[in-house]
């Protein structure tokens, strides 16, 4: 699967999924969600930008095709956690960017959280406390498109679409259509 | 940026990015818990050379809603009886490892000696100083102006300037930092401004600046601008011959209930009347027009909180050391 | 007998070149080429300028009273590195110069320190208050010998006043040296006013406050056909009326700074206080007639309005900062950057501007004097090449308030002869006037 990179010259650039590995993950997270959940009721996929936010809408979508009773534009919200991150200071200014919860809210809810990638878990530590300040969820879950290790928190993630074993020497990087015009994960390593 | 200290010298995108930032400390105020840990174990310094309860609490809500701690230094120091000099006064808060200094002085440019001295490393907001600007009085009148007018056009705010938008700043210009900084804000985000004062109170070399200028308020508002901006008329300048009486002022400058119910009559159909407070009702403004919904006042106030949240994250939470200020360019002589 | 030095291979203001030169017991003893004298001091003076010594018209020395921001010895030295050989020190001291007494103190001061002829301004009206006559006659009739009077710093603003000085000075061949301000115009002013002080917010000082007055003085001078000269000319128009008044006849005379030469309220977009002076900074516009004026004699010297100040009434707001720059110890060099080196005026007129009209001006009888044998020994010699950056910290004044701080200007001050005594050597202070002890 180790492609030599076409563009760079210090990097090697291994493709470890490709568009159709992407939706099978997300469509086995999908089932996941709703067989932990035991069913859709109270779901609310919260997804975390950027990329996490289209991949929580694709799994609502997914859910969706499921369960024909959920409406996949009322499950899903967007939640930002700039100013929740613990290492502003160690980086340019991020100007932070909306919060959008489903109309429902999320108080009692049952909320999986949605993000591309789980790597320190400082994202996801973030993102707990910012969920404190907006409401009161039953549970919270959470799923993520790849777990690449080397955690710093005692975080796991309920829902992992691949497991890779990385260094830290070296860098993933999902694409997301939505954004990126191509689905694909990417390790970027030293050549 | 490192400092706050003008609009002059504010870029368009630099300022679109406090308003929209301001967007998001909106939603956070409209939340239960309206406290972000963003700036957590900082700390910022309210220094106030001059009285303004409204900004200074303005500017601690938004200190303590991002988690500052806030500390309020109320230096006592006019033209006439010097206290401690600035530099101590700045030497001390390095000392005590202010982060950011929120300034409020009497002199015009107290904040920028301040930023370009070497007394003190923190950030420098201005919060007002002399004649000279209130950056942060502007950003909250754009981002109130932005507000509205997207609310009404249905369109989204973010990202957004004020092209199209016609707004009359109405009064004491010589003597206004408000009407300094929105006229350089709101004419960099695309606006058209008008000023509209007694030739006494516009400052010696007007020309230059980028706006209109007419004596006549009544001509201005048959314009149907978006917006009216009222100036307070500051009590130590009725006594110094400015104009004739404040009966007379009252009513060819004043926004009173006349020009209230023209304006309902006529193409301002739905215009703003905006003020900084405090207000001199009846003077500058009129009861009716003050408390009519045309009034954004509160609003304003609302917005200061927001517009301060963002000014005070954008500047503090990052480590921008590497980017250089534009207020600070060079002088060749 | 005193030490002789021979000046050798100078160009003078004339433009002639190789002129050799002879000092000895104070005055030149001999001029011409190809000198030599037995156990002469020789200085190689190939490439360098010689002046007639300057004459500054217009100096603040702070003593007595203001002894932390400068003294008469600090600031002498400073005039004598500068090129100096005589200054007027301003009557804004504390107590103020307007009696015998004080001017007699003043230039007794300048007689101990030996570095300069200092002679001492008094004041038009008594504590510069502007309500009553000083007592004129009386410091002119001192031991100080005062030609000129000023309230500088302030303006003799009330007309009748002001007319009597003139018509009073008469008596004694003096002139009245005023400060154009009109003071109701000018209340509060923090910088010229104009789009810089529109932008800024600060209380502007209009080119008219000063124009009126000097409008007014000029006629006033006329009237009474009197001496009248015009402190630091700022603005284009003081320059027109200026002219006018000449044209006409008056006994009108006009000093133009060193940093109104060169610096304009653009730079108080630094809000630096170290640009804050009384008359402000003016505009392009300013300078550039400023400059034609004292090409064209219109403007008839160059007054440096040295006002030193402790760094801490600098070290503040805007608003709260004292007016005025130092500028003994750049003058020369800001002169030939500004004047010289644009083509403006040469060095023959840079020789009238800084040392024959000023000392005329001041009834100073042997200073401004041409290089002549016989005549007192009082010389500046300048390298018109060299270049330097100005550096406060390095400078004999106590004032560290320099607007030209960091910037590289041309021509150095190689010695300065003062009363044929070399104060300045090598562009290094040597010793006072052998004299000075003794007085």
């Amino acid at each position: 699967m180790s492609v030599p990179s076409p563009h760079t010259g210090g990097s090697v650039f291994r493709t470890v999924l490709g568009d159709a590995d992407i939706d099978r993950a997300l469509t086995r997270i999908a089932h996941e969600i709703l067989e932990a959940n035991k069913g859709a009721e109270d779901l609310v996929l919260l997804g975390i930008p950027r990329r996490g936010f289209p991949i929580a809408q694709r799994l609502a979508r997914k859910i969706a095709r499921t369960d024909p009773t959920v409406n996949p534009g009322r499950i899903v919200g967007r939640l930002d956690v700039t100013m929740f991150r613990d290492d502003l200071r160690k980086h340019p200014t991020r100007p932070p960017g909306p919060t959008e919860l489903p109309s429902s809210g999320i108080d009692d809810k049952v909320v999986v959280l949605v993000d591309d990638v789980l790597y320190s878990g400082r994202t996801i530590r973030a993102a707990l406390d910012a969920i404190v300040d907006v409401g009161r969820p039953r549970i919270v879950r959470l799923a993520v498109l790849v777990d690449r290790g080397h955690r710093e928190l005692p975080i796991r993630a309920d829902h992992v679409g691949k497991n890779l074993p990385t260094s830290s020497a070296e860098k993933v990087r999902v694409r997301i259509s939505e954004i990126d015009s191509v689905d694909e994960v990417i390790i970027e390593g030293p050549a | 940026m490192k400092h706050l200290l003008s609009t002059e010298n504010l870029q368009g995108t630099q300022a679109i990015r406090i308003l929209d930032t301001a967007e998001e400390m909106a939603a956070v105020g409209e939340r239960e818990v309206k406290k972000l840990p963003a700036l957590r174990g900082r700390t910022v310094v309210n220094l106030f050379f001059e009285d303004s309860t409204r900004t200074r609490i303005s500017f601690e809500a938004a200190a303590k809603r991002l988690s500052a701690d806030v500390i309020n230094f109320a230096a006592k120091g006019s033209s006439v009886s010097k206290g401690e000099s600035l530099k101590d006064t700045a030497q001390t808060l390095e000392a005590m490892s202010a982060d950011a200094v929120v300034i409020r002085h009497w002199a015009s440019g107290a904040p920028a000696r301040l930023a370009a001295s070497d007394w003190i490393d923190a950030s420098v907001i201005n919060a007002g100083d002399g004649t000279h600007e209130h950056p942060t009085q502007a950003l909250l009148d754009a981002f109130t102006l932005r507000r509205h007018w997207s609310k009404i056009a249905g369109l989204p705010s973010l990202g957004e300037d004020l092209r199209g938008l016609r707004i009359a700043i109405v009064g004491d210009v010589l003597h206004s930092r408000v009407a300094r900084s929105n006229l350089w804000l709101l004419t960099t985000l695309g606006a058209e401004v008008t000023l509209v004062a007694p030739p006494t109170l516009l400052p010696v070399g007007i020309d230059t600046w980028p706006c209109r200028v007419s004596f006549d308020l009544d001509e201005v508002l048959a314009t149907g601008p978006h917006a009216v901006m009222m100036l307070r008329v500051q009590g130590e300048r009725m006594n110094a011959a400015f104009f004739p009486s404040t009966r007379e002022y009252a009513r060819t400058w004043g926004f009173d209930d006349e020009r209230l119910a023209a304006l309902e009559a006529s193409a301002g159909k739905d215009t703003i009347i905006m003020h900084p407070g405090p207000m001199n009702r009846g003077l500058e403004i009129s009861s009716a027009a003050a408390d009519s919904p045309r009034s954004t006042v509160l609003a304003q106030v609302r917005n200061g909180v927001s517009v301060r949240m963002a000014v005070l994250y954008l500047l503090l939470s990052g480590d921008d050391s590497a980017q250089p200020t534009p207020a600070q360019e060079a002088i060749t002589v | 007998m005193s030490t002789s030095y021979l000046i050798k291979g100078a160009t003078i203001a004339t433009g002639e070149a190789g002129v050799d030169v002879l000092v000895s017991d104070g005055r030149i003893a001999d001029r011409g080429r190809s000198l030599s004298a037995a156990g002469a001091v020789v200085l190689d003076a190939d490439g360098l300028i010689l002046l007639p010594g300057m004459v500054d018209i217009h100096t603040h020395l702070r003593e007595p009273g203001r002894e932390d921001a400068e003294t008469v010895e600090t600031g002498t030295r400073a005039a004598a590195l500068g090129g100096y050989t005589a200054v007027h020190a301003m009557a804004n001291s504390m107590p103020v110069a307007d009696t015998a007494g004080v001017v007699e103190q003043v230039h007794a001061l300048g007689r101990r320190a030996g570095w300069v002829d200092v002679r001492p301004v008094g004041a038009v009206t008594v504590g510069l208050a502007g309500e009553r006559l000083a007592e004129l006659g009386a410091m002119a009739e001192s031991r100080a010998r005062v030609r000129v009077f000023s309230d500088d710093g302030i303006c003799v603003s009330d007309p009748v006043l002001m007319r009597r000085a003139l018509e009073y000075v008469k008596a004694f061949d003096g002139v009245v040296a005023q400060h154009a301000q009109e003071p109701r115009l000018t209340e509060g002013a923090q910088m010229n006013e104009g789009a810089v002080s529109a932008v800024l917010g600060l209380a502007g000082w209009p080119a008219v406050a000063e124009e009126s007055i000097i409008a007014r003085d000029v006629l006033l001078a006329q009237h009474v056909d009197s001496r009248l000269h015009v402190c630091h000319v700022s603005t284009a128009g003081s320059v027109d009326i200026i002219r006018w008044a000449k044209q006409r006849g008056v006994k009108v005379t006009a000093e133009v700074t060193p940093h109104h030469l060169l610096l304009t309220d653009e730079l108080v977009r630094s809000w630096d206080p170290v640009y804050k002076v009384n008359p402000p900074l003016r505009t392009d516009d300013d300078v550039t007639a400023l400059r034609e004026a004292l090409a064209d004699g219109t403007i008839d010297v160059v007054g440096t309005d040295h006002a030193p100040h402790p760094s801490e009434y600098k070290e503040c707001e805007w608003a709260q900062a004292a007016m005025g720059m130092t500028g003994l110890e750049t003058a020369l060099s800001v002169v030939q950057h500004s004047m010289i080196e644009t083509g403006l005026m040469d060095w023959s007129r840079f020789a009238d501007a800084t040392s024959m009209l000023p000392a005329r001006i001041g009834r100073v009888e042997t200073q401004g004097r041409p290089l002549e044998v016989g005549e007192m020994a009082n010389l500046t010699l300048v390298d018109p090449a060299a270049r330097w950056t100005v550096d406060p910290h390095k400078m004999a004044t106590k004032g560290r308030n320099s607007p030209f701080a960091g910037l590289e200007l041309p021509g150095a001050v190689v010695a300065t002869f003062f009363a044929g005594h070399p104060t300045v050597l090598e562009g290094r202070l040597n010793t006072p006037h052998p004299d000075a002890q003794g007085e």
